[in-house]
């Protein structure tokens, strides 16, 4: 037997306050498409950076056609005939298909890059794996997946034999899946290797000859499509060791704090990313929406927030229609917010604390006098927030960036609650945080509830949105497709829905 | 904790200057001169008492103008158009002030209020571009530079021309006393000795410190200034918080063009009285670069002003003592500011690792306790 094509044993990586990849495994064959699944922040990303040299493990040994390597930067990788797809396509809209190509790795003759060299090695290389692309189009003009397969058809230009596809379907249309599949599979039978990583299990199964699973950075199982169901699949990426979120009886009342009519949303290509979605959220309620990510949860978030331009729909908050207020009115209404990237949408990571604990409510009290800021006001509920909502830091004058992600979640978590909002619209709330501050975040949203909170809650954690949720929603293309009742539901049955497998 | 704070705030700043005369100096050396001489020409120049009016003089604009630009970088603008501002609302509230008599608070009061609103509208312009159509505030303020310094040109040529002038000279009339700004030099003479006579220390250097205190209460005590900032720290978090994103760039353009206003008059109402060719420009430049040297902050920028000021004032020297080049002193300035924000963002990062270490060191610790 030969020796795989690459073989990472033993990887670990650690960030400040994470554990990207805890001693991970992973054997891809010579000549195999090997799929990589797991959540979003389950170290899928991170693990092919490390095979690709854009960072190095802290533990681990990699091995590529069993010889034992060490990467320093991406160039070395591909000197090891390794090449990476990114998601987000690194092109040159202004270049030609050719020039892209070519750019960093020009044939030279007399010092000027050989055009005539570079045309023919390009034809011949889109003849002979059926990659269809006429070299003198500006890129600029390219359908996104053939911007695909001019990304595809630079990292075979420099010699990789093993390709790392990063969610390459994420991009795709349907039609534009076939056809990536059908260049993948020219490309096995070539003898090129490649890794695919990806969370749409329908198509990791119609694809792959190998599957690994990650959850929280570990290597949780190595299966054979032919084996598994995609329902299985889904269960493995979640887990169910998990501490589970238990139900409590409901407390809703019949009061509707959050109403949504008809409400669309359109994407920059004017097509519905959100459409038609009508929802209730009633007073002392959790309502959980699943879905695969990208299917318009966070466009709904973003709409209620005011955040988005809505094309359609109503939106009551407490019966009053605020679809036309500002971003400010909203919050001030009494809607809380903790955002699916809290990096992003949630924190001013350079800030001291106590000015990340007013944001959002910078115009209430105790954050605020007038039209002057309350700092002795915003220091000391601060210094609440940080002892009710258990956030371990030196002090509230220690900046953002410093907290480990958990003690971060709990900040954003405690300041929401902390202004008692009528309504608090949760993304993500427990993503890369460890299992004691997911608890403590379970148990924060379970007792906001009691007090009367609704809440909307987006969750890629099955086990989550079931133990938490009173009621269910599935999401599916923008629309809700399926309203379920968690105390009869199953990760398996909600995976089935996700997908568009159930009807 | 708070010490070492201080302490790492002042390192860059320090690093910064001693590594630029450090690179000067070899730069001398490699043009055949002695630094050590240059340095010590202009160290004793530099201390007399007209070469430190003459600091204080220089630095009052170029502080206005470091403000000015740091307002826009404190949310991540950049205005590049203080220039343009300036000087327009330098000649058009010279202007006004000679064409009126008003009671002598008043009419500097008036001067100064048509000066802001000039600078503010004209800084409009840009910030409306950017809110309406998208256009980058870089591209729009330096083509309204052109426009602001071709509309000066015009409008001083053909309509505010001093007509009873007769020297090649053009300036706009001058400014009757009610409108002038009182010097200080009796201030200082209390204390010192008599200023060599034609030497004002110019009274608007109250005004730029009044504005540097007033910029520093408005970022840390106001709503206001608490959204401008969070907008810089990061834009989409505080669009989450409901901050305005379009209402905060006109916002914070109208007001950094208002700080720019005020750059031209400490010399108009403490020294020419007039708008004329021989009126300053540049500081709208030179503020950039004294914005980077102090870090966006209020003090961090009049120690930047000062800097470059008392380089300006003592580098004559040069020219009169020895044959150093009195050109060194731009590099020296050139070479402040590269050095400055690599030094800062070195400090930066030691920072954050200590503070990482601190917040990580707090969670053991908690965890142990309840245990």
């Amino acid at each position: 037997m030969t020796a795989p094509a690459v073989e990472l044993s033993g990887i670990t990586k650690r960030f400040p306050g994470v554990i990207a990849n805890d001693d991970v495994n992973l054997s891809v064959a010579e000549g195999e498409i090997h799929a990589v699944v797991g959540e979003n922040g389950a170290g899928k990303s991170t693990l092919m950076k490390i095979l690709y040299g854009m960072q190095a493990p802290d533990e681990g040994r990699m091995l590529v056609g069993g010889t034992e390597v060490e990467f320093s930067s991406p160039s070395e990788a591909i000197e090891h005939g390794i090449g990476m797809v990114h998601q987000h396509f690194m092109l040159a809209d202004n270049l030609t298909v050719l020039e892209n190509v070519v750019l960093g790795a020009e044939p030279r003759r007399h010092g000027l890059i050989d055009r005539k060299a570079a045309r023919r090695d390009l034809e011949a290389l889109g003849a002979s794996y059926g990659l269809d692309l006429h070299p003198d189009d500006l890129v600029e003009t390219l359908e996104v997946g053939e911007r695909q397969r001019v990304e595809i058809i630079k990292v075979l230009y420099r010699g990789a034999r093993v390709l790392i596809l990063d969610e390459p379907t994420a991009v795709l249309v349907p039609q534009e899946v076939e056809e990536l599949f059908r260049n993948l599979r020219e490309l096995k039978a070539r003898g090129h290797t490649i890794i695919f990583i990806d969370h749409k299990l329908e198509e990791v199964l119609a694809i792959a000859d190998t599957i690994t699973v990650l959850r929280h950075g570990r290597t949780v199982a190595t299966v054979d499509p032919a084996d598994v169901t995609a329902h299985e699949l889904a269960e493995l990426m979640v887990g169910s060791e998990l501490p589970t979120p238990s139900t409590e009886p409901r407390v809703a009342d019949d009061h509707v704090t959050l109403s949504l009519h008809d409400l669309s949303v359109l994407d920059g290509s004017g097509r519905p990313s959100l459409d038609q979605v009508t929802l209730d959220v009633h007073r002392g309620e959790i309502v959980g929406v699943a879905g695969v990510e990208g299917n318009g949860q966070s466009e709904l978030i973003e709409a209620i927030l005011g955040l988005r331009q809505t094309s359609g729909g109503r939106l009551l908050l407490d019966g009053e229609d605020i679809g036309s207020w500002p971003v400010r009115r909203r919050r001030e209404a009494g809607i809380g917010y903790v955002p699916e990237d809290r990096h992003r949408r949630g924190l001013l990571l350079d800030a001291p604390l106590w000015e990340n604990a007013m944001l959002g409510h910078q115009t209430m009290a105790p954050f605020a006098r007038g039209p002057f800021l309350d700092r002795s006001g915003a220091r000391s509920a601060t210094a609440r927030i940080i002892e009710d909502f258990d956030v371990r830091t030196p002090g509230i004058d220690t900046s953002a960036r410093a907290l480990s992600g958990g003690n971060q979640q709990k900040l954003v978590i405690g300041r929401e609650m902390a202004a008692s909002p009528r309504l608090l619209v949760a993304a993500h709330p427990t993503r890369g945080i460890d299992v004691g501050a997911q608890a403590a975040v379970w148990e924060n949203l379970r007792a906001a509830r009691r007090e009367g909170l609704a809440v909307l809650l987006v969750s890629a954690d099955l086990e989550e949105l079931i133990g938490l949720a009173d009621r269910l929603v599935v999401m599916l293309r923008g629309r809700v497709v399926a309203e379920l009742d968690p105390a009869t539901t199953t990760p398996r049955l909600l995976g089935g829905y996700m997908t568009g497998a159930e009807e | 904790m708070t010490i070492r704070r201080i302490l790492m705030a002042a390192a860059a700043p320090v690093v910064a200057i001693v590594f630029s005369i450090a690179i000067s100096s070899v730069v001398l050396m490699i043009a055949g001169t002695s630094p050590l001489e240059a340095w010590m020409e202009m160290l004793s120049y530099g201390t007399r008492l007209e070469t430190l009016v003459a600091t204080a003089n220089r630095a009052t604009p170029l502080y206005l103008a470091g403000i000015a630009v740091a307002i826009g970088f404190r949310m991540n603008l950049f205005n590049i158009g203080v220039e343009g501002q300036y000087v327009l609302a330098a000649l058009l509230s010279a202007s006004v002030g000679a064409a009126v008599d008003l009671p002598a608070a008043l009419h500097v009061a008036l001067i100064m209020l048509v000066a802001m609103t000039v600078g503010s509208l004209f800084a409009g312009v840009a910030g409306y571009l950017k809110v309406t159509r998208g256009v980058h505030e870089v591209i729009s303020t330096i083509m309204l530079n052109a426009v602001a310094l071709a509309a000066v040109g015009y409008m001083l040529r053909n309509w505010l021309i001093d007509d009873t002038d007769t020297s090649l000279n053009m300036k706009t009339p001058e400014i009757p006393p009610s409108g002038r700004f009182p010097n200080l030099n009796g201030v200082v003479e209390t204390f010192t000795r008599e200023i060599t006579r034609g030497r004002e220390l110019w009274g608007f250097i109250l005004v730029a410190a009044l504005v540097g205190v007033l910029f520093h209460l408005f970022l840390t005590r106001t709503r206001v200034g608490y959204d401008l900032r969070a907008t810089g720290l990061n834009p989409f978090a505080a669009e989450a918080s409901g901050v305005d994103p379009k209402a905060t760039v006109m916002r914070t353009m109208l007001l950094s063009g208002a700080v720019a206003g005020l750059i031209g008059l400490p010399e108009v109402l403490g020294d020419s009285y007039k708008y004329d060719l021989a009126f300053t420009r540049g500081l709208g430049f030179t503020g950039i670069a004294v914005a980077l040297v102090g870090r966006n902050h209020p003090a961090g920028v009049a120690v930047g002003a000062l800097l470059f000021a008392w380089l300006d004032s003592a580098a004559p020297i040069l020219d009169v003592v020895g044959d150093t080049p009195r050109e060194i002193v731009s590099i020296l300035q050139g070479v402040v500011v590269l050095s400055a924000v690599v030094a800062y963002e070195v400090v930066n990062r030691i920072r954050r690792s200590q503070e990482a270490r601190d917040a990580a060191y707090a969670t053991r610790q908690t965890t142990a306790v309840e245990t």
